[in-house]
């Protein structure tokens, strides 16, 4: 196609807005129970430790939260903006976990973390906890049924073929969609991991700067003596817990999300090799029928050809094991599966207007190899990467303290980025394995469900307005990306102070700061 | 007579009605902030007093889109596509107005703060002209074709309506927003606002008024025109209430008339739901742009359930935060400072 193709630039749209918004949503999703958990433990233990804990990593929570909601109006609206077609196509069941997700979860989420943020000493403490839990239960409700809609393009079910349009048949069985359950699962572990990944890493700089300006020390059992600063706001002796605690919370919550990331990726890859066994198959690089699992191959794989492909290394029978779960079992090539396709779906595109001058093109059904074997391997290596690091973070704090190197304070900042990486590769694999199809059709399901990405584009829109919106999206986003991270790290610098300012005693040294406030000021105020 | 498209028409009609009754004074709040004449206090205070229910009135608009989707696909996919450019600016708005409730108080400088209060009044007045031309366009049609696909052009779909649809949100929201604030805050901030509503209210509810009347000259049946009397009395009602200073029964008053007018407009335009301004045979109507009756079955369950607590939880949140906010109560702005000893 020529270089003007509005069904490329589209495609670019979709994938820059989401990988961003995703970038925010597991953050919201892996913080949310944190918090919630810390503020049930000051109810249940009235230690202030935990008190000062809900209000930092609130904060932080709640700087992030308004970007995700800012760049989820966008997802709503793209389907019908640039996707029309598709929308026309899929909307009979496609729309109703988007609309139940509007009106069941994001009217929870939002109103009630408005409680919670306007509510502190307004409301009754049970009250205001419960507040938050059900704004948190809210973002995870919302994210099962994002998923469900997703995983129907990935794996549709419970759908009759009516009038060359998909047409829901069976409701449970869309929303119990075994595809569904297991993303589901998957994306929250992995959301549980960056949000672990995130107290870890800034958990480890505050004890980090707490000792590099000489508050804490190491005694000669090399135990942690801690100090206090009245100087410096918030650096008195419960800080120091603060950030222990949250330090181990991260790695112990990292450490369970990838164990449960990789069982429920486990279950999810079973499922593939039978739902979209192509998508696997590319995702392996694996051209002809066998049962090893490379774990290093090289070669072009962006030349779609699988000749040019080298494994280099292999473990035999891994592969038979990941997909079936003994190590015998031959997985089919791409070399195999592609005729398949062939002959089911066709070989070029329909004669149909929708397709515009792509009709009676060759369908290509290998998904772009590079991005499929990197992104299933890069979102493996990062989980484990991260999940090894909170294993070694625990074991270097046990006595209470982080090691002084800069470097390792650096490592575990930069470490955050992991896990979010992870979520990031993950998706780019899965979408973009799911080509050429943008609803891939179901093996074992109804006939002529599926739906080629040519034919999902609006046919009404240009290029030009494409072109307008993907360049005004990506530079905002941008500059909002900047805006946040200063946020972001000015409120991580200013520790527990910046959250808790009556903590700062220098300018009214008097000032009580568990008296209740009178109840006509506002607690929190924008 | 079909059923369940025409009961998602009124359902969709209702959700459009609580976006704009609702998210129209958080935006017209929003442009309230351009004008500078307030001060920083007076800024925080009308801020807060829409702090804890902007975002939840917000959900209100992607509602309403969501159950376009499930209900109306057809619908849906059209509208949106043919009115790409708008709502992409609908979009970029609704981002600066998020991110800049939340982020002006967090900076260091005055210049900060007044920054993002100029993206939160921007994002605000084009998020509310962008909405307000989208319906209006929606219920005096578009150049669609047979699949419903917009023609002639990126900019094919502008019109006088789309003008007049856009004031009169804007309009609608600068006046709801006043009356929101005489009855939600004390001081100052009360007093501008009420003296706002009552200056402004004639000319600023007119292009509501006009795109309602012309609805109804074209389409409207004596249901139509009745729900349009009621509309006017109720702005009428509003105006002389806000003279006597009675801020409940005025913000109520302006609250009658967007709903009686968006009613009438919606009912007139039944069962078309997007008009095609090329061929009539290309319009979408309720039956011919709508979801199957198992779907459409499947949803009413969900709305039936889900409307009524979305209410109750709204409405108790609101009666949570009922004080009237008021200049005393904003707590003194601290600058967030690094815990570090400097050296």
């Amino acid at each position: 196609m020529d270089a003007l193709d509005p069904l490329l630039i589209a495609r670019w749209q979709f994938g820059i807005t989401t990988v961003y918004h995703f970038w925010m949503v597991p953050l919201t999703l892996g913080l949310g129970p944190i918090v919630a958990v810390m503020q049930m433990m000051w109810h249940r233990t009235g230690n202030e430790r935990y008190y000062r804990m809900v209000k930092f990593w609130g904060k932080l929570y709640l700087i992030n939260f308004i970007m995700g909601v800012a760049t989820g109006l966008v997802q709503e609206f793209q389907f019908g903006l640039a996707w029309s077609e598709y929308s026309r196509f899929v909307g009979d069941v496609f729309g109703a976990p988007l609309a139940m997700e509007a009106l069941l979860a994001f009217f929870v989420e939002s109103t009630f973390l408005g409680l919670w943020i306007f509510g502190w000493n307004k409301l009754p403490k049970a009250i205001h906890l419960a507040c938050l839990w059900i704004a948190v239960a809210g973002s995870v409700v919302s994210a099962y049924f994002i998923i469900v809609a997703n995983s129907w393009m990935q794996h549709p079910v419970g759908v009759d073929l009516v009038n060359g349009r998909p047409v829901m048949a069976d409701v449970v069985a869309v929303f119990t969609n075994n595809t569904a359950i297991s993303a589901f699962t998957h994306a929250i572990f992995g959301s549980l991991g960056v949000g672990g990944a995130f107290l870890l890493g800034i958990a480890w700089y505050q004890l980090w700067q707490r000792r590099r300006d000489g508050i804490d020390a190491v005694g000669p059992d090399k135990r942690v003596i801690v100090g206090e600063a009245s100087g410096i706001p918030g650096r008195d002796k419960a800080d120091h817990g603060v950030w222990l605690m949250s330090l181990r919370i991260g790695a112990v919550v990292a450490m369970v999300a990838f164990a449960g990331v990789a069982i429920s990726g486990d279950a999810q890859g079973k499922l593939m090799f039978e739902q979209q066994p192509l998508k696997m198959a590319a995702a392996e690089g694996a051209c002809h029928n066998g049962t090893s699992f490379s774990v290093l191959s090289v070669g072009k794989l962006g030349s779609k050809n699988c000749d040019d492909v080298t494994p280099v290394i292999e473990i035999p029978g891994l592969l038979s094991f990941l997909a079936h779960g003994d190590f015998t079992t031959d997985i089919q090539g791409i070399n195999q599966l592609i005729p398949q396709y062939q002959e089911k779906y066709g070989t070029t595109l329909p004669d149909d207007p929708k397709y515009g001058a792509r009709a009676g093109e060759t369908i290509d059904y290998l998904p772009v190899m590079e991005v499929t074997y990197w992104g299933f391997r890069l979102m493996i290596g990062f989980g484990g990467v991260a999940a090894f690091a909170a294993f070694v973070a625990l074991w270097l704090t046990r006595r209470g303290t982080v090691p002084r190197p800069r470097w390792l304070m650096q490592l575990a900042v930069v470490g955050i980025l992991a896990p979010f990486a992870a979520n990031s590769a993950g998706w780019i694999f899965t979408e973009m394995g799911r080509q050429p199809f943008v609803v891939a059709p179901n093996p074992s399901g109804v006939d002529g469900v599926f739906m080629f990405t040519a034919a999902a584009v609006s046919p009404g829109v240009s290029f030009g307005e494409i072109l307008f919106s993907v360049v005004s999206l990506t530079l905002i986003y941008a500059v909002l990306m900047v805006f946040e991270l200063r946020l972001l790290v000015r409120y991580v610098r200013g520790g527990v102070a910046s959250a808790i300012p009556e903590l700062d005693k220098r300018d009214h040294p008097d000032e009580s700061d568990d008296g209740p406030r009178p109840d006509d000021v506002l607690a929190f105020a924008y | 007579m079909d059923l369940l498209p025409t009961l998602w028409f009124a359902i969709i009609a209702v959700l459009w009605t609580g976006y704009l009754f609702l998210e129209g004074f958080d935006l017209g709040v929003g442009m309230h902030l351009l004008f500078s004449t307030r001060n920083e206090n007076q800024r925080r205070v009308m801020l807060n007093a829409i702090g804890p229910v902007w975002d939840g009135n917000e959900v209100w608009l992607v509602t309403a889109a969501g159950a376009t989707f499930a209900a109306f696909p057809i619908w849906y996919a059209s509208l949106f596509s043919a009115l790409y450019l708008p709502l992409i600016f609908v979009l970029l708005g609704l981002i600066f107005r998020a991110v800049a409730i939340e982020y002006r108080g967090k900076g260091k400088s005055m210049r900060w703060a007044r920054g993002w209060d100029i993206a939160l009044g921007l994002g605000s007045l084009v998020t509310a002209f962008g909405i307000g031309a989208a319906l209006a366009l929606t219920t005096t049609g578009l150049p669609i074709n047979a699949n419903g696909d917009r023609v002639g052009g990126a900019f094919a779909w502008f019109s006088g309506y789309a003008l007049i649809g856009g004031l009169a949100v804007v309009g609608f929201a600068l006046v709801h927003a006043a009356a929101f604030l005489a009855l939600k805050t004390d001081g100052d901030v009360r007093h501008a606002a009420n003296a706002f509503a009552r200056r402004v209210a004639p000319i600023a509810l007119l292009p509501l008024l006009i795109w309602m009347v012309s609805l109804q000259v074209t389409r409207g049946t004596a249901l139509t025109w009745t729900i349009a009397v009621v509309a006017v009395v109720a702005a009428v009602w509003a105006s002389i209430a806000n003279r006597n200073r009675q801020e409940g029964w005025s913000f109520i008053g302006f609250g009658v008339f967007l709903a009686a007018s968006i009613a009438s407009i919606f009912i007139a335009s039944y069962p078309v739901v997007l008009p095609s301004t090329i061929d009539h045979a290309f319009d979408l109507t309720v039956s011919n742009a709508s979801s199957s009756p198992y779907t459409l079955g499947v949803m009413s369950v969900v709305a039936c359930f889900g409307i009524p607590l979305v209410l109750a939880y709204q409405g108790w949140t609101y009666w949570v935060f009922r004080k009237r906010v008021s200049g005393s109560h904003i707590p003194e702005a601290r600058p967030v400072e690094p815990a570090v000893r400097r050296s």
